[in-house]
């Protein structure tokens, strides 16, 4: 190979741009939707219109919309809006369906601070289910409202809220591609590489820290890792032919990638510093697209060694894999649930290319997505929404959608194709 | 590896416009944007000069209009990586040429049309790639001569969504000492 491996391995800064110039506009929408959603009324937070930049409640619905177990209550027919527990007429609430009540308000702070509290209350039996008081500056108050949306998400599902996570994708818009790192709803989103050539598969390491992907700016595919706090770089894999396909283990410390040093697409492991890698599969057919399941035991991939492409599963140490699709002729892009006990793929129907869920150990997969064209699906870290990217009318666009494919949410680009999403795992640090 | 100095023109501009991006490591205007731009926008410009080194002769031959090295595409059946007979005078003249010229060196790019997985079509477009670069083997140009790599669906010759369209994407396209 070039002997350029150690410039490769130079970090080269990559500037974090900032929201306002480089942001894909996205808007929730509703897209289907089962009929036993909580019915929530979320009031306009006191002051935050006049305190904030952009208040927080839309913010707040629209992360609830976008789970997919929320119904919305109209509030703007009720004349009395409280913003304490003690100003709630529930009567009014109660004929007006909300089964939840979501109430708050905003106040300066020392140090130009704001002090944002706001509490969940349960129309029937008259008592707060969570609340909380966040005093932080006014810049970071989006941050807040996903933190709130978590809080109620948990108090009223009991499962951990995915709103504080981030998604990442590619924006493409004419021969130029943006690698994005988004909130969930679309909002503060960042480019952290533009390039003139195609990028595609970036993937999460599990801490959000670090992304790895796929770039052509060399003029073929190599592996890139990218510190996301920094915007330094290292390529992971630069060997001859094409490097692809990276896949984070959950410890942190292997890439799973795809070289073809050997003449096929094959699998191997690779540190995320570079380095020499270790050979996984050796079918001499195409092996391709590892995941690997979240207690790092097992990798699922895809491999055309029976013929058509497979999703087939092995030890993480390499070994007999075993086939898991057996219904139609094309499943690709295969990911694992949080909880390890299923997996999410695309098959090909016909012309159309439809997301599926199989639970392992089982033969039999169901349709989440009856779009015509859809690609690379990723679980979010809770395991209750997946992330997927829809082609329609020449334009593709991501969707969420609950599991069982009841319910689902596109999340609209108003300029560009977005490609090859991922959801990102919990972020604390954010 | 015994690499030309036309190789190591080509190279090394690359590696500068690398480096050029890296060296103002603290400036804030420093973006991939650069960096994938220069890398782009240098690497012709390097060849060009540095042709000039190489044999007159074999320069001719490789730029002649008329010559069957002017043909640089290879194109596939659908879901297929076999070579066409009619492509394979195609690749038997390069064959010869890079046998006979061995400080020249190609990049064989596959690609497929625009369906499924991005992944799986990088797969399939390198199989695409390694196909020629195999029937150049065997035809007796040595490895280091020669570098398959994909672009999968990502690079499409032709955007429509005709069959005609897909067609002009189920490629392999030679390129010299990167062109």
């Amino acid at each position: 190979m070039l002997s350029s491996k150690s410039l490769f391995r130079t970090a080269l800064v990559v500037l974090l741009l900032l929201a306002t110039g480089a942001r894909a506009e996205m808007t929730v929408e509703i897209v289907g939707g089962g009929a036993d959603r909580h019915a929530i009324a979320v009031l306009p937070f006191k002051d935050e219109t006049t305190r904030l930049h952009d208040a927080l409640t839309p913010v707040v619905k629209n992360d609830l919309n976008l789970s997919g177990v929320f119904r919305m209550i109209d509030t703007s027919g009720v004349a009395n809006l409280p913003f304490t527990p003690a100003g709630i007429h529930y009567g009014d609430w109660k004929s007006a369906g909300a089964q939840s009540l979501a109430i708050g308000s905003v106040s300066s702070a020392a140090g130009g601070k704001v002090t944002i509290s706001f509490s969940l209350m349960d129309v029937a039996q008259k008592k707060q289910l969570t609340g909380g008081s966040f005093t932080v500056p006014p810049e970071r108050s989006r941050q807040v409202a996903h933190t709130i949306a978590d809080m109620i998400f948990e108090a009223i599902t009991g499962q951990k809220g995915i709103f504080n996570t981030r998604i990442v994708y590619v924006l493409k818009r004419g021969s130029s591609y943006q690698l994005q790192v988004a909130d969930v709803d679309g909002g503060r989103a960042q480019t952290i590489l533009r390039s003139k050539e195609p990028i595609m598969s970036p993937s999460w390491s599990s801490d959000g820290r670090y992304l790895a992907y796929v770039s052509f700016e060399s003029r073929k595919p190599v592996v890139w890792v990218q510190d996301l706090a920094t915007g330094r770089r290292n390529a992971a894999a630069n060997f001859k032919g094409s490097n692809s396909a990276p896949s984070w283990s959950p410890d942190g410390r292997t890439l799973a990638v795809v070289l073809t040093t050997s003449g096929s697409s094959q699998i191997y492991l690779v540190s995320p510093n570079g380095g020499v890698p270790r050979r996984l599969t050796y079918s001499g057919a195409i092996d391709t697209e590892p995941s690997w399941s979240p207690d790092g035991s097992q990798i699922l991939f895809v491999s055309d060694r029976s013929g058509g492409p497979q999703i087939y599963r092995m030890a993480a140490s390499g070994g007999a894999a075993t086939r898991l699709t057996w219904q139609g002729s094309y499943n690709v892009s295969p990911r694992v649930s949080p909880d390890g006990k299923r997996f999410t793929f695309i098959q090909r129907q016909g012309g159309a290319f439809r997301v599926m869920m199989q639970d392992i150990g089982s033969a039999d997969a169901r349709v989440i997505s009856q779009d015509p064209y859809n690609e690379r699906p990723s679980f979010a870290p809770n395991g209750g929404m997946v992330l997927y990217a829809s082609l329609q009318g020449g334009r593709s666009v991501l969707y969420a959608a609950t599991p069982d494919g009841g319910s689902k949410v596109k999340l609209a680009v108003i300029d560009g194709e977005v490609q090859d999403p991922a959801w990102g795992p919990y972020n604390n640090s954010n | 590896m015994n690499l030309k100095p036309l190789l190591i023109a080509t190279v090394t501009a690359t590696l500068l416009a690398a480096c050029s991006s890296t060296k103002p490591e603290t400036s804030a205007n420093l973006t991939g944007a650069n960096q994938a731009g220069s890398a782009t926008t240098t690497v012709p410009g390097a060849t060009t000069g540095s042709q000039n080194q190489a044999g007159a002769g074999a320069d001719a031959a490789l730029n002649d209009p008329n010559s069957p090295l002017a043909k640089r595409s290879v194109f596939f059946a659908f879901d297929s990586n076999v070579v066409k007979s009619e492509y394979k005078p195609t690749v038997a003249a390069h064959a010869e040429f890079l046998k006979a010229n061995a400080n020249h060196k190609v990049v064989i790019q596959g690609n497929t049309d625009a369906r499924g997985s991005r992944e799986y079509n990088l797969a399939l477009g390198q199989r695409r790639a390694e196909s020629v670069k195999q029937a150049m083997q065997v035809l007796g140009v040595p490895e280091q001569q020669l570098e398959a790599v994909s672009f999968g669906k990502e690079k499409p010759r032709a955007n429509g969504n005709s069959e005609a369209d897909y067609a002009q994407n189920r490629r392999d396209d030679i390129v010299y000492d990167g062109q």
